[in-house]
């Protein structure tokens, strides 16, 4: 019982054979080896594996890789630019202390930038509401919520700064 | 200019905001196997068969286990507990096999096959239920329930009869902190790949150097050939200092199977068997003047342990509770005592706060319980029995604690400041007497915990090599440095920290520092990062090592500049004779000029720019702070919203105010959350109902406030930096705040306290119920 | 966690997927968006021996103007049906609590039909269309087409009026353009299913009032309609929106809690209906 997908992750696409049991976000992790998207949860609650499918954002552990076939897949790891600058969202994150131990935080930057691209100026009554299905339990959120804004305060991509 | 007190960028975000951050589950070394358990879907039962057959029979599955499979069966660091159920089993959840899988979609389908039969037993599951005569044991051998015991000591119970008996008023109240779950973000992981020539395990855990120390001497392998490595790791809270099976189990099963084993927790399995925290019973009586003064207070506590005490651990929780019951105030007589009891839940231990939110909820609770009944304002009553800001050191009457400094009487007349006070009671007034405004309600408050553990003794108290925390710095040729720490962080920004520390006192750029952590063959011995002990003593560690590092570069550069050492300064890394900016050293040759021995003068050795400190703190820091808490309460549906919460905290000096705001914001939220939504429910028959995010309510953005930040600065004495630590004052802090608004919210009905968390059923009920009569 | 092995097949016509539940029979589940079934399956909870996916047949996807209602394809994605200008023109009340539903996430994936045909009383569609009375249009493997009334789908927990060889193709929704309307959810947090929520319209004393988590099904207050149509108060008639219920008991919330959520938030809505 083993099927051949075809997914575009990131701009690469691939063929690949799985299980139909596949989730994607197992698809992404371990055949596709990349492995910043991250599994907090088995219901889909807290939103650390969310990625953008067809440019939506999409709970990966909620979505079977079968599902994903002929689809365009984007993950955290193809949000900077080839120079290495940093997406407006990563940058807000960055600038405003918006992550601690950084685990939500993949989930919560595919989720900002699935709010930005519907609203571009979000209140910050709707970003709490967008991201209302990412869980982060070391921010508060309040530092993910002034993120947000300073991503949608900054839309152009931003040089990467010094490295850690 | 300073970096200590700017708000610096973090060195730890480019990698975590790229997806390049490495968490343990990301670790990926070829032959890597997967680890699943078989666990207890009864509470407490005798294990009548286990059934393995038809799951090492499925292809893909290794190698399938119980206790009898292991040569030492005893888990270090619990209480009466194996490393897999052995005969019994205690809680739900409670692993009683283990399955060695090609992947994981084997490893599940294979644990669905493992059959295990059960004799139930009558169990227990409050301590009222556990100190009943006659009660089932949850360890037969013990012959009760209670395991651990801190009676009162008869000489303050005579203290405290006597504060009573010449007390004009007295009240009694029982309070309950329901048991919670840390939820750290990442579960519980472990690679364990062990070698001919080693045993390499990267785990997800608070502090690599104890759990090296604790596998080595488990396993019988010496630690030079036992690394453990601490990659990203996605929070602890408190949850990650505990030796779980799966940390003994994983480096066993690689031996045996010759390949990497590697074990990921799922979020259920976190629920059912990661230490949970908090559960603690109160019963408590304080005695009073008319002016509100507090003239004794006796405190009794049943720690609600579950079934496998994690040691010492879950003991110490109390403990620190009773050092802190007294809070910031000036309480003459003091008895405090604790029962620790068995139930057959999941073990419980640290969670952020440990004990000390415990203590906070107690004290706040009380002075606030002293205003209800003498009618005067609660921040009145605290400005009257706060600790003289002229009697530090302090000393509490019933315990050897000595708060190092504070100035309680100025957070909260800042945090008064800060919510404008007056205009908010009145509001408060106006709605509360219009039937058609929401119920409001005002909370304060005014904590303070204890941290930087600690001074020698303190940690070894609870099982640590030491209270130390160590830092090396080292030069490296082009002049730039890299910082080794024993801390070993997980989302506190330590590297920055430690970075921001190092840059001013080596006059380097901080953007030439690196700090490395968590890998016990790279790194000196450290502790770990628990007990908001890392910036006051991994800091002092950082700092101290780098003046060291310093005066050596000092020497160079002098020599270079054939000019006298104390004649140098060192601008923007360029070290020259005071105020004569002509000629300069940078740092890249001064660096190079330490390993380069030609270079140096004759009494300089090669390898001067390195320095290793274990820094031991004077005393344990007291963080305090006043917090303001308005909800708003919905008339007919019993909703509780925190509409505005005002946070001043004091932590003595603040290394990087983006930072320790971070801290404070999250840690009052997790306080929120315990006041409003958090509980793990078991029911009669044992059964967890809490299991996964669904049901146990973690809140989300959309969920919570923004908090009002102010800030007072009052230093320890206890290190150079005056830093007192600010991991855990939030969670302190913030849960009294919220309980007391809402019990102020409803004081027009009669209400004196309510139960966490505080739910609108629980809310409506209240209103309901007065309404009805 | 990690689903049941199962055999999956991509549907790529309503009738290519009719063909495969005939030939699977009860053994097969239809998966659409995903969001009720996955974790179901990650859980244990349920164990198909086929998936049939229809999340991407084309000709179950739509939004149409029928003249007096407006059609919906089965496998329209929440946030579709959210998003839509028609729906949010001619029956606002459906648009308004679709973009109640879950989380972002969840609505980008998740079906309207998908919602509907799992049938559980705690989600906010089944409770609109049960109070606007919808349509839901069934198709079996013959080819036969049904109409089911919304208010006879929904037949038990988790149970509704499908054959096992049928499957939901469209939703049908009157067009109530100038009705007052309102949706009110209550919940501890935003992404949580609602402990009780109501779906309510209302034109002069006529009003379709339905109730979420109120009982096995959606459910509509058919005391409180009848009441308003004699000429009672909101007030008054809000105070029978429980009756004849049989409100579930969890974690958040006992019966008695729910009865009483039930008639404060039916009168919330009615108010803000009239308003």
């Amino acid at each position: 019982m083993q099927r051949e997908v075809t997914i575009s992750v990131n701009g690469a696409t691939r063929t690949d054979t799985v299980e139909p049991r596949l989730l994607l976000v197992h698809y992404l992790r371990e055949q596709r080896r990349l492995t910043g998207t991250h599994i907090g949860c088995d219901t889909s609650n807290c939103g650390a594996c969310t990625v953008l499918i067809d440019g939506l954002s999409a709970k990966s552990c909620t979505v079977l890789a079968v599902q994903a076939d002929g689809h365009e897949v984007s993950t955290i790891e193809g949000l900077a630019g080839s120079d290495g600058s940093f997406h407006p969202v990563q940058e807000g994150f960055r600038q405003c202390h918006g992550l601690q131990c950084g685990y939500c935080t993949p989930g919560m930057i595919m989720a900002s930038v699935g709010i930005l691209a519907d609203n571009p100026h979000p209140s910050e009554s709707e970003i709490r509401m967008g991201l209302e299905g990412n869980i982060c339990r070391c921010t508060g959120y309040q530092k993910i919520v002034e993120a947000v804004q300073w991503a949608a305060a900054h839309p152009q991509p931003q040089p990467a700064g010094q490295g850690g | 200019m300073s970096m200590v007190g700017t708000r610096v960028i973090r060195k730890e975000d480019p990698n975590l905001i790229t997806g390049r951050g490495l968490f343990t589950d990301d670790v990926s070394i070829m032959g890597t196997t997967i680890m699943a358990f078989v666990r207890s879907t009864e509470a407490h039962a005798d294990i009548v068969s286990v059934d393995l057959a038809e799951a090492r029979a499925l292809p893909g599955v290794l190698v399938v286990i119980t206790v009898d499979d292991l040569e030492t069966q005893e888990l270090p660091g619990a209480f009466m507990r194996t490393v897999l159920a052995k005969d019994r089993v205690r809680f739900v959840g409670e692993p009683i096999a283990v399955v060695v899988a090609e992947d994981r979609y084997i490893a599940a389908d294979a644990v669905e096959l493992v059959q295990v039969t059960y004799r139930p037993l009558p169990l227990v599951i409050t301590p009222v239920e556990a100190l009943a005569v006659g009660a089932p044991l949850v360890q037969e051998a013990l012959g009760t329930n209670v395991c651990f015991e801190v009676p009162w000591p008869q000489e303050q119970i005579d203290q405290v009869d006597r504060a009573f008996e010449a007390a004009p008023r007295q009240a009694s109240t029982t309070f309950h902190s329901q048991r919670v779950h840390p939820v750290p973000m990442e579960p519980s992981a472990i690679l364990a790949d062990w070698g001919p020539d080693k045993l390499t395990v990267w785990a997800s855990t608070q502090m690599p150097h104890g759990l090296r120390n604790c596998l080595s001497s488990f396993l019988g392998v010496p630690q030079h050939q036992c690394r453990v490595i601490q990659p990203d790791v996605g929070g602890g809270f408190g949850a990650k200092v505990q030796q779980y099976p799966e940390l003994f189990l994983a480096p066993i099963l690689s031996k045996r199977l010759g390949r990497p084993v590697k074990y990921v927790q799922t979020r259920t399995e976190c629920f059912a068997i990661m230490c949970s925290g908090r559960d603690q019973h109160h019963e408590i009586d304080v005695a009073f003047d008319d002016d509100g003064h507090i003239l004794g207070l006796r405190s009794l506590i049943h720690a609600d342990l579950g079934a496998y005490p994690d040691l010492p651990n879950s003991f110490g929780m109390p403990t620190l509770t009773n050092w802190m019951s007294s809070g910031c105030y000036k309480i003459p007589a003091i008895v405090a005592g604790y029962k620790c009891v068995l139930t057959n839940k999941t073990p419980q231990s640290a969670y952020r706060g440990a004990g000390r939110p415990e203590a906070s909820f107690l004290a706040e609770r009380v002075v606030d319980l002293i205003a209800d009944e003498t009618g005067i304002d609660p921040a009145e009553v605290r400005l009257r029995n706060f600790i003289p800001t002229d009697e530090f050191p302090y000393k509490v009457p019933h315990a050897e604690v000595y708060y190092d400094s504070g100035n309680y009487p100025l957070s909260l007349h800042e945090a008064l400041r800060l919510c404008d006070y007056e205009n908010l009671k009145v509001e408060r007034d106006r709605r509360n007497a219009d039937a058609s405004e929401k119920l409001m309600g005002i909370g304060f408050s005014t904590w303070v915990e204890i941290a930087a553990f600690g001074p020698r003794g303190a940690l070894e108290g609870f099982g640590h090599i030491g209270s130390y925390e160590s830092a090396q710095v080292k030069i490296q040729p082009d002049g730039t440095a890299i910082i080794a720490t024993g801390a070993s962080p997980h989302g506190q920004g330590t590297h920055t920290t430690l970075a921001m520390i190092a840059a001013d006192e080596l006059h380097m750029s901080i953007d030439n520092i690196t700090v490395r952590s968590g890998d016990t063959d790279t790194t000196p011995q450290g502790v770990g990062t628990m007990g908001s002990r890392t910036a006051a003593i991994a800091g002092e560690a950082t700092k101290q090592a780098s003046i060291k590092v310093f005066q050596n570069a000092c020497k160079i550069a002098a020599h270079m500049l054939e000019a006298n050492p104390d004649d140098l300064e060192c601008v923007d890394g360029l070290f020259q004779v005071k105020g004569v900016p002509s000629k300069t050293i940078p740092w890249s040759q001064v660096g190079w000029a330490g390993l380069s021995p030609t270079l140096l003068p004759d009494d300089i050795p090669a390898g001067c720019l390195e320095s290793t400190v274990f820094a031991e703190p004077t005393g344990f820091t007291y963080p305090a702070g006043a917090y303001v808490c308005v909800v708003g309460i919905d008339r007919d549906t019993g909703h509780v919203e925190v509409e505005k919460f005002y946070s001043v905290d004091d932590c003595g000096t603040v290394i990087n105010p983006l930072l320790a705001e971070g801290q404070v914001q999250g840690g009052i939220i997790q306080g929120i959350a315990q006041a409003l939504f958090e509980e793990m429910v078991w029911d009669s028959a044992g059964q967890p109902l809490t299991t996964t995010l669904m049901d146990y309510l973690a809140p989300a953005a959309s969920d919570v406030p923004s908090i009002i930040d102010g800030r007072t600065n009052t230093p320890t004495p206890h290190n150079s930096l005056g830093a007192k630590g600010i991991g855990e004052s939030g969670t302190i802090g913030s849960t009294p705040a919220v309980v007391n608004a809402v019990v102020n919210a409803l004081a027009q009905y009669g209400v004196k306290n309510i139960a966490m968390p505080i739910s609108p059923q629980r809310v409506w009920r209240i209103l309901n119920q007065a309404q009805g009569a | 966690m990690i689903p049941p092995k199962f055999d999956y097949v991509k549907a790529r016509s309503a009738d290519e997927a009719l063909a495969a539940l005939a030939e699977h029979g009860e053994d097969a589940k239809l998966l659409a968006g995903g969001h009720s079934l996955i974790p179901l399956l990650k859980l244990r909870l349920s164990s198909p021996s086929v998936l049939i996916d229809i999340g991407e047949i084309a000709d179950l996807s739509y939004i149409n103007d029928g003249g007096t209602h407006i059609a919906i394809g089965a496998a329209t994605t929440h946030r579709t049906v959210a998003h839509s200008e028609l729906l949010r023109a001619q029956v606002p009340l459906l648009a308004h609590a679709t973009g109640q539903v879950g989380d972002p996430q969840v609505r980008n994936r998740g079906t309207i039909g998908g919602s509907i045909a799992h049938g559980d009383p705690a989600s906010d569609q089944p409770a609109v269309l049960v109070a606007i009375d919808a349509v839901l249009v069934a198709r079996s493997a013959t080819g036969s087409q049904r109409e089911i009334p919304a208010g006879e789908f929904f037949r038990s927990f988790l149970e509704t009026a499908l054959a096992p060889d049928e499957m939901l193709v469209e939703i049908r929704v009157p067009k109530i353009p100038g009705a007052g309307w309102s949706f009110q959810k209550f919940n501890r947090r935003a992404q949580d299913w609602a402990i009780v929520g109501v779906a309510a319209v209302l034109d002069g004393t006529s009003a379709g009032i339905g109730l979420v988590n109120m009982g096995g099904t959606p459910v509509r207050a058919k005391a409180t309609e009848e009441a308003l149509a004699g000429g009672a108060s909101p007030a008054e008639a809000a105070a029978h929106a429980a009756d004849g219920t049989d409100p579930p008991s969890d974690l958040n919330a006992d019966p008695d809690y729910r009865c009483h959520l039930a008639r404060v938030l039916v009168g919330r809505a009615l108010h803000e209906a009239r308003s």
